[in-house]
């Protein structure tokens, strides 16, 4: 056990807006700057040298290679506040959290900053990979004969650049194919995934309504809202939708229950309590554990982003918990048959047996404590923002809630990975 | 902000020559700059308890003391009239003045300090009535309202930025008392506050110092315009700023908040919850509040032939009903307030002279005024203070966007000829808010330049 347990102190995000909409014109850097500069406003932080900042970016130019540390020299924070980047997919937010977290319980730093940026605006488009290998060459040429030679080797073709594709390097298969051949397998209907769908739109919405994201949010680039927000949404337009992956009649998931692309940034304002303490900020919860698991779904017979469903059994035995002790779950809407079909491996009693190993299911969840402020269905999903949007708001919750209340976070990523976590209200 | 071509055209050496009407630059403050340029003239008409530690306060302050205008130009003239009562007296008022405004220099300041009219029927002069026949004190009654008129023509009179004020003493003030706000009038904090009569009562803290430094300083509407420069200026000053907004203005917000060094609060104050939201943030992040700026204030213009009940109502609700709320739950929580409290509420010309398309507007900045009178006792209570300030005519991104013509003419209006700036109306406010001005209460000082409009 932890010496101690990290605090969480709070959090600030930006807005989340659709690709190439609002910021189309701004970079990972830009965001992550201007939401880091949100945290120090919230937390008066203005020049104080913090343990570390620690963030990712999954679609990431090489010019950003140092992209955290960038963005804390051009944030309010002292420069002498250390930062490095880490990347996990999907997954980057919350394993930076927890990266943070496990140093401030170990003592060695006392307060630290955790999140992600991601931007589907600003891809990191590439050169063609035939003219880079010509161009290559060229720069190594020692003579003007081979210089000619290799400029002859130019082709009109190899304007045409290298996008990053949203597909799995080792299938080839998009993460919504992937999603969908998971969906089929545990059976997904259509509706309860339109059902899910709205909720998210429905939660969040009530959630702006009440001024809940009020210290959670700063506008950016004169949006103020998630712009993917539907607060309208209902089952019956969702139903209309065509479906967008998956094939046949019986495909089910749709742009309606899919995340959007979407460009945006999260960070979490984390300390010890001590530390808390002497800056006279809120502790709202505080980090117990956490598990990352992932699976082989390239020769395997798991499905891409199943990952969680395996790591949480792990998590729950070693915090001696079991699913229902828990007040809010968090988990993270990729897609909304990927939740559902979570939830439905967790009640499979053969599946508990044969795959996780145990005597019997981790049993259903109180629908009614699931993603009550809305998640990504609603807000939208920049990649690695999603961790740091979804710590501070369940922290919030747990603080509403009261000390000792439990929230459990659950986050599928790209490769087959998952990364889980247990808060706990203060 | 927009800039004033006219001014600056003015001052150059065509206009000169054309002998064409200056338009002064006015005198600011900026840190580290003496209280004044010059010599400054303090005397008094009869035994005048002020004259002499007002004298002690410019001479610390190192600038140099005259007792009679010389030949030299005077950067203030300070002349304690709180004794006068007779006509007799007022003429000795007149004989040195005259003289002194001839010397007065460019944003010169002119300070008068006077009496309370005897009031009868109040407690406080029963004896006062007793010790002297009516006539004798409807003469010092008159003598005591004459200074009103006096001091709000020669602000009219005066040219180069020079701005003529009055203090209105309480009979049992102590010198302390009006310190603060001597220094306020005569430094370039002031510029642009003209032709103001201000009440000074009773000091009770008197280890009261000027300083704002360390002070818990809340100012709403912060995220732009005058509430960006209230925030600035405290922060220049030394204040802790809690910078609140709605949340919508929040990338403003964290960008003020930053800068000053303080933190930002995001809220709506008109959300329900909103005085109870402050106040735990408040308690929790910093244990109490010093200042409290109530800034936040929108405009939904239309002729009241067309008002709806929306623009109506949010108006109210922002710009006065917030105030009212947050001001019952400070004094319903008197441990969060700290020693020698101050709240400052931005009223409005509006407020007093009205305006057309702004019935709403006018209305909510006129019962700020109403509000600030009605709590000052309760304030006082608890050793703080609530004041107003009416900014009249101020160049900011709203009066930018004004046709040119209606900016001109606005512009133009007051004794300054020209309008004030944002921070004209921090400074004022910055007086307002120090530990040591806790004998002005319940007061309303126009920002105005001496506009003609509700004067």
């Amino acid at each position: 056990m932890p010496a101690r347990r990290a605090a969480v102190i709070g959090g600030n995000r930006i807005p989340f807006a659709r690709a190439n909409k609002r910021y189309a014109r701004a970079s990972n850097l830009d965001m992550l700057t201007a939401t880091l500069d949100g945290l120090v406003a919230r937390y008066g932080l203005s020049g104080e040298r913090l343990g570390e900042v620690v963030a990712g970016a999954v679609l990431k130019h090489s010019r950003d290679f140092n992209l955290t540390r960038e963005a804390v020299l051009g944030s309010r924070l002292s420069p002498a506040t250390p930062a490095y980047d880490l990347q996990q997919a999907c997954g980057t937010g919350l394993e930076a959290t927890i990266a943070v977290a496990n140093k401030i319980a170990l003592g060695q730093v006392e307060s630290g900053v955790a999140g992600g940026v991601d931007t589907a605006s600003d891809a990191p488009i590439a050169v063609n990979e035939d003219l880079r290998k010509v161009l290559v060459a060229l720069n190594s040429a020692r003579s003007l004969g081979d210089r000619v030679k290799l400029v002859g080797k130019l082709r009109p073709g190899q304007v045409v650049p290298e996008i990053p594709r949203n597909a799995e390097p080792r299938t080839g298969l998009s993460m919504g194919e992937h999603a969908a051949i998971t969906a089929k397998e545990w059976g997904i209907g259509r509706t309860e995934q339109d059902e899910l769908a709205a909720a998210s739109h429905r939660n969040l919405a009530a959630a702006y309504e009440r001024g809940f994201f009020d210290d959670l949010v700063t506008p950016y680039l004169g949006l103020t809202r998630d712009d993917n927000l539907r607060p309208d949404s209902s089952v019956e337009a969702l139903a209309k939708l065509k479906p967008a992956f998956g094939r046949g009649d019986d495909a089910t998931m749709t742009a309606g229950n899919s995340t959007p692309l979407t460009d945006g940034a999260a960070l979490v304002l984390l300390g010890s309590d001590e530390w808390a303490a002497a800056h006279r900020l809120p502790v709202l919860a505080h980090v117990v554990d956490a598990e990352t698991a992932a699976v082989d779904y390239v020769h395997g017979r798991d499905g891409l982003l199943t990952a969680p469903v395996f790591a949480v059994p792990r998590l729950l035995e070693r915090a001696g918990m079991s699913l229902q002790d828990f007040d809010f779950y968090e988990i993270h809407e990729a897609f909304a048959s990927t939740v559902l079909s979570t939830m439905k491996a967790w009640e499979d009693p053969a599946f508990a047996k044969e795959r996780l190993g145990l005597d019997a299911p981790l049993g259903s969840i109180d629908r009614s404590r699931l993603n009550v402020t809305g998640s990504s269905l609603a807000a939208g999903h920049p990649f690695a923002a999603t961790g740091g949007r979804i710590v501070a708001t369940l922290a919030k919750l747990l603080h509403e809630k009261g000390p000792g209340s439990r929230g459990l976070i659950s986050i599928c990523a790209a490769g087959g990975q998952g990364v889980v976590a247990i808060l706990e209200g203060a | 902000m927009p800039t004033d071509t006219l001014r600056n055209w003015s001052n150059t050496g065509l206009a000169r020559r054309l002998g064409a009407p200056r338009i002064p630059v006015l005198r600011r403050y900026s840190p580290g700059r003496p209280l004044l340029d010059g010599p400054a003239l303090v005397t008094a008409v009869g035994d005048g308890r002020f004259a002499k530690p007002i004298s002690a306060l410019i001479t610390e302050e190192g600038a140099a003391v005259v007792t009679e205008t010389g030949d030299d130009k005077l950067a203030a003239v300070v002349l304690d009239l709180t004794s006068i009562a007779t006509l007799s007296d007022l003429a000795a008022a007149q004989r040195i003045l005259t003289p002194a405004v001839r010397k007065l220099a460019p944003s010169g300041r002119l300070l008068l300090l006077g009496p309370e009219a005897p009031v009868r029927g109040n407690s406080r002069y029963s004896d006062y009535y007793r010790a002297r026949p009516s006539s004798e004190s409807a003469e010092a009654a008159a003598v005591a309202q004459a200074l009103d008129g006096l001091v709000r023509s020669i602000g009219k009179e005066l040219r180069a930025g020079a701005t003529a004020n009055l203090l209105v003493v309480d009979p049992d003030a102590a010198p302390a008392a009006v310190e603060s706000s001597v220094r306020f009038f005569l430094s370039a904090r002031s510029a642009y506050v003209d032709g103001q009569v201000v009440h000074v009562g009773l000091l009770r803290d008197e280890t009261a110092r000027d300083e704002t430094a360390g002070r818990v300083a809340v100012v709403t509407g912060a995220a732009r315009g005058i509430g960006a420069a209230i925030a600035d200026t405290l922060a220049r000053d030394g204040a802790t700023i809690v910078a609140v907004d709605i949340p919508a203005a929040g990338e403003g917000l964290a960008a003020v908040a930053n800068r000053t060094g303080g933190t930002a609060l995001q809220l709506d104050i008109t959300a329900p919850d909103a005085a109870q939201r402050l106040l735990s943030h408040l308690g929790e992040r910093h244990g109490r509040v010093d200042l409290v700026v109530h800034n936040a204030g929108i405009t939904r213009d239309k002729l009241l032939a067309n008002m709806d009940d929306e623009r109506w109502s949010s108006v109210l609700a922002v710009n006065l009903g917030a105030q009212l709320t947050i001001n019952e739950a400070l004094l319903a929580a008197p441990d969060l307030l700290g020693a020698d409290a101050r709240i400052v509420c931005v009223s409005s010309q509006s407020g007093i002279a009205g305006n057309r398309g702004q019935t709403n507007y006018a209305a909510s900045k006129a019962g700020i005024i109403g509000m600030v009178r009605a709590l000052a006792p309760r304030f006082a209570e608890h050793g703080a203070t609530i004041n107003a300030v009416a900014p009249g005519f101020i160049e900011t991104e709203m009066t930018a966007k004004m046709p040119v013509g209606t900016r001109e003419a606005g512009r133009r209006v007051n004794s300054l000829r020209q309008g004030g700036l944002p921070v004209d109306v921090a400074e004022t406010i910055g007086w307002l808010g120090q530990a040591s001005s806790g004998a002005v209460n319940g007061q309303v000082v126009r920002v105005c330049g001496q506009s003609i409009l509700g004067a």
